[in-house]
C-alpha cells in the first residue's frame, strides 16, 4: 500500500474543515496574528499563506519560526495599534449573541464558579484589528448564550470609542456566522457537512438572523488537505505539538532549535 | 574566571521578602525561574504579589505560578492569563479563584506591556486605546478614562505605572562582567528597566565580555541592573534553554495539582526532598 495514498484518502476531520473555512475568511489580508491557544486558527492561517503563495504575513505567538518579532510582546500590540495587524482570532468561555466575549469565567465575579485563564489581549486587540474571527469548537447553549457573565471585551462600542476593529464571523464545529456591524447580530452564512438548521438552533442560546436557504460550509479540497497535512502541519508543530500529533500524526515535540551563541572572548 | 558574585539560590530567595510585588514571564522562552520558585516555597515565602508580564500561560510559566499559589506564597495576582496552555488549566491557581483564597486584578495583555513602560520611564501612568465597555473597566478600579487633551470629545482609558519590588527571571548565559544575554526578548529588558530590584538566574557563565561583540549587544542587559544573580543549569526546567518543553513533566504536575493530598506529595519529592535541590 502507498502510504502518501493512503494519507490522502484519509476522510477530512473537522479541524481540517475549519482551518479551510477560517483561510477563506483570511483572504486578501497582508498580516494575520495568532494568539495564544488557537491552533486551529494557526492551521488556517498557515493554509491561507500557503494558498496565497506566502505573500501572507503570519505571526504566531509563542513560535520561534512563525515570527518577526524583535520588541517583546508589547510590539504585536504597538503594531496592531498603528492599524498594522489586519486580523486575529479570539474565543471565549461564553460568547453571546452582541459579540461579546468572555474569558474569566461563569458566575458571579471574581469568585466564580468555573475560573478560566483570563482575558490575554482581546479587551484592545478586538477594538483595533479590523478582522477579528471568533471560534467556538463546542457550538452549545452554555458556550453560546443570550448574555456573557464578564464582558472580556465587547463586540461594538458606542460612538465617541475609537474603535477601528471588531468581529467580522463566528466559527463553530456546527456552522460558520457573519457578524453584522450595523445590528450588531450574528447571521448564518452556512452549515457544516453532517449537521442541520436544527441542530443549530436547538444548540445556539442567542437568537440570530437567518436567510430561507442555507448553504453547505464547503470542505478543503484535495490539495488543500495535502498542504493542511504536509507543510501546515511541520510548521504549526512548532508552537501546537500536541495538536499537530492529534490531528496531523506529526512528531509530538516541539521542532525549535537552541540559539546559535556566539560565546565571546 | 569571574568577578561576578554569585548568590546560592536560598540567598537569592531571601532577597524577595514576604509582601513583595513579583514581576514573573511569559515563558515562551526559557525565562520561568523555576529553581528560584522551589526556593521560594522551601523558605515559606507569604504574601507575595504576581505581577505575570503579561501571562503565565506556556506549559512552564503556568505550571510556576500555580507551584507558587498551590504552596501558599501568594495572595494576588495580576495577569492577563494563567494555565498551562495545550494541557488545560492550572488546577491551584482555579481552585485558588473559586475559594476567594487568592485575590485577581484581572488585565489586559498590552495593559500590563502600557503599565511597565511607565514604570521604566518613570511616569505615572500610560494612555491606551480598547478597555472601554469591557468588564475589566468596572472591576479594575486603577484603570481610569479620560478625555484626550489633544482631541476633545475622545475618551481614552489610562493604566497606572507598575514598579515592582523584585523582577525575577532565568536567562541563557552571563558574561564575567555579570552582563546577562537574553537575546531578542525584550521582556526581560523592560521588567529589569521597571522594578526596583532585580534578580536573574541564569544557565551558565561564559568568559569574556558579550559588550566586546556587537553582534550580542542588543541582547544584553549590562550587570549594573542587577541585584543578584545565581547559577542555576537547568534553572528553568521543565523547559530547557533551547526552549524545549518536557511536557510529560508538566503533565505529570498538572495531574498530582488536582489534589490537595497530590499536590503536597508533588511538593514533598519535587521541592522539598533532598536531591531536589542542585543549586544551593
Amino acid at each position: 500500500m502507498n502510504a502518501s495514498l493512503g494519507e490522502s484518502a484519509a476522510p477530512v476531520r473537522p479541524e481540517e474543515l475549519f482551518a479551510s473555512v477560517i483561510a477563506d475568511l483570511l483572504t486578501g489580508v497582508r498580516h494575520v496574528a495568532v494568539g495564544m491557544l488557537s491552533p486551529v486558527p494557526g492551521a488556517g492561517a498557515l493554509l491561507a499563506r500557503q494558498l496565497g503563495e506566502g505573500r501572507m504575513r503570519v505571526s504566531i505567538l509563542g513560535s520561534r519560526a512563525q515570527n518577526r518579532w524583535t520588541n517583546g510582546g508589547a510590539e504585536l500590540f504597538d503594531l496592531a495599534g498603528r492599524g498594522g495587524v489586519d486580523a486575529f482570532f479570539l474565543s471565549g468561555g461564553q460568547i453571546d449573541g452582541q459579540g461579546n466575549i468572555n474569558l474569566v469565567g461563569t458566575g458571579a465575579y471574581p469568585q466564580t464558579e468555573v475560573r478560566w485563564s483570563g482575558c490575554f489581549g482581546s479587551a484592545y486587540l478586538y477594538f483595533v484589528v479590523p478582522r477579528v474571527i471568533l471560534f467556538r469548537w463546542e457550538h452549545s447553549r452554555r458556550t453560546l448564550v443570550e448574555q456573557v457573565d464578564f464582558v472580556s471585551a465587547p463586540g461594538r462600542s458606542p460612538s465617541g470609542v475609537y474603535r477601528p476593529g471588531g468581529p467580522i464571523a463566528l466559527v463553530t464545529n456546527l456552522c460558520l456566522f457573519d457578524f453584522a456591524k450595523s445590528t450588531g447580530r450574528f447571521q448564518l452564512r452556512s452549515i457544516h457537512p453532517g449537521h442541520t438548521i436544527e441542530e443549530v438552533r436547538d444548540q445556539t442560546g442567542f437568537d440570530f438572523d437567518c436567510g430561507q436557504r442555507i448553504p453547505t460550509t464547503p470542505g478543503p479540497d484535495t490539495s488543500r488537505l495535502a498542504l493542511l497535512r504536509g507543510p501546515v502541519a511541520e510548521q504549526i508543530a512548532d508552537v501546537y505539538p500536541g495538536f499537530a500529533q492529534k490531528i496531523f500524526g506529526s512528531p509530538g515535540r516541539p521542532l525549535r532549535s537552541a540559539p546559535d551563541l556566539p560565546a565571546p572572548g | 574566571m569571574s568577578e561576578v558574585h554569585f548568590l546560592s539560590i536560598d540567598e537569592m530567595a531571601a532577597m524577595v521578602p514576604d509582601a513583595a510585588s513579583v514581576t514573573v514571564h511569559k515563558g515562551d522562552e526559557a525565562d520561568v525561574p523555576m529553581a528560584l520558585a522551589k526556593a521560594l516555597i522551601r523558605r515559606g515565602a507569604r504574601g507575595l504579589h504576581l505581577i505575570t508580564l503579561p501571562t503565565a500561560a506556556y506549559p512552564v510559566s503556568g505550571m510556576m505560578v500555580d507551584l507558587l499559589i498551590g504552596a501558599g506564597c501568594v495572595d494576588s495576582v495580576e495577569t492577563s492569563g494563567i494555565s498551562l496552555h495545550e494541557l488545560g488549566a492550572a488546577p491551584r491557581f482555579t481552585g485558588a479563584v473559586k475559594s476567594g483564597r487568592l485575590k485577581v486584578l484581572d488585565a489586559t495583555c498590552p495593559a500590563v506591556y502600557a503599565g511597565l513602560q511607565a514604570g521604566a520611564k518613570g511616569q505615572p501612568f500610560a494612555p491606551l486605546r480598547g478597555l472601554i465597555g469591557s468588564d475589566l473597566m468596572r472591576h479594575r478600579s486603577d484603570y481610569r478614562v479620560i478625555d484626550n487633551p489633544y482631541l476633545p470629545g475622545d475618551r481614552i482609558a489610562v493604566v497606572p505605572a507598575i514598579n515592582a519590588d523584585v523582577a525575577i527571571f532565568h536567562a541563557p548565559r552571563v558574561d564575567a562582567e555579570g552582563n546577562v544575554w537574553i537575546g531578542r526578548d525584550r521582556d526581560r529588558v523592560l521588567a529589569a528597566h521597571a522594578a526596583r530590584r532585580v534578580l536573574v538566574t541564569v544557565e551558565r557563565q561564559v568568559p569574556g565580555s558579550f559588550f566586546d561583540d556587537e553582534t550580542l549587544t542588543a541582547g544584553v542587559i549590562p550587570a549594573h541592573y542587577f541585584d543578584g544573580v545565581a547559577l542555576a543549569p537547568g534553572g528553568s526546567w521543565p523547559m530547557a534553554v533551547d526552549g524545549s518543553v518536557d511536557l510529560d513533566a508538566v503533565r505529570r504536575y498538572q495531574q498530582a495539582a488536582q489534589s490537595d493530598e497530590g499536590f503536597a506529595r508533588y511538593l514533598r519529592a519535587e521541592v522539598f526532598a533532598p536531591g531536589t535541590v542542585p543549586y544551593a
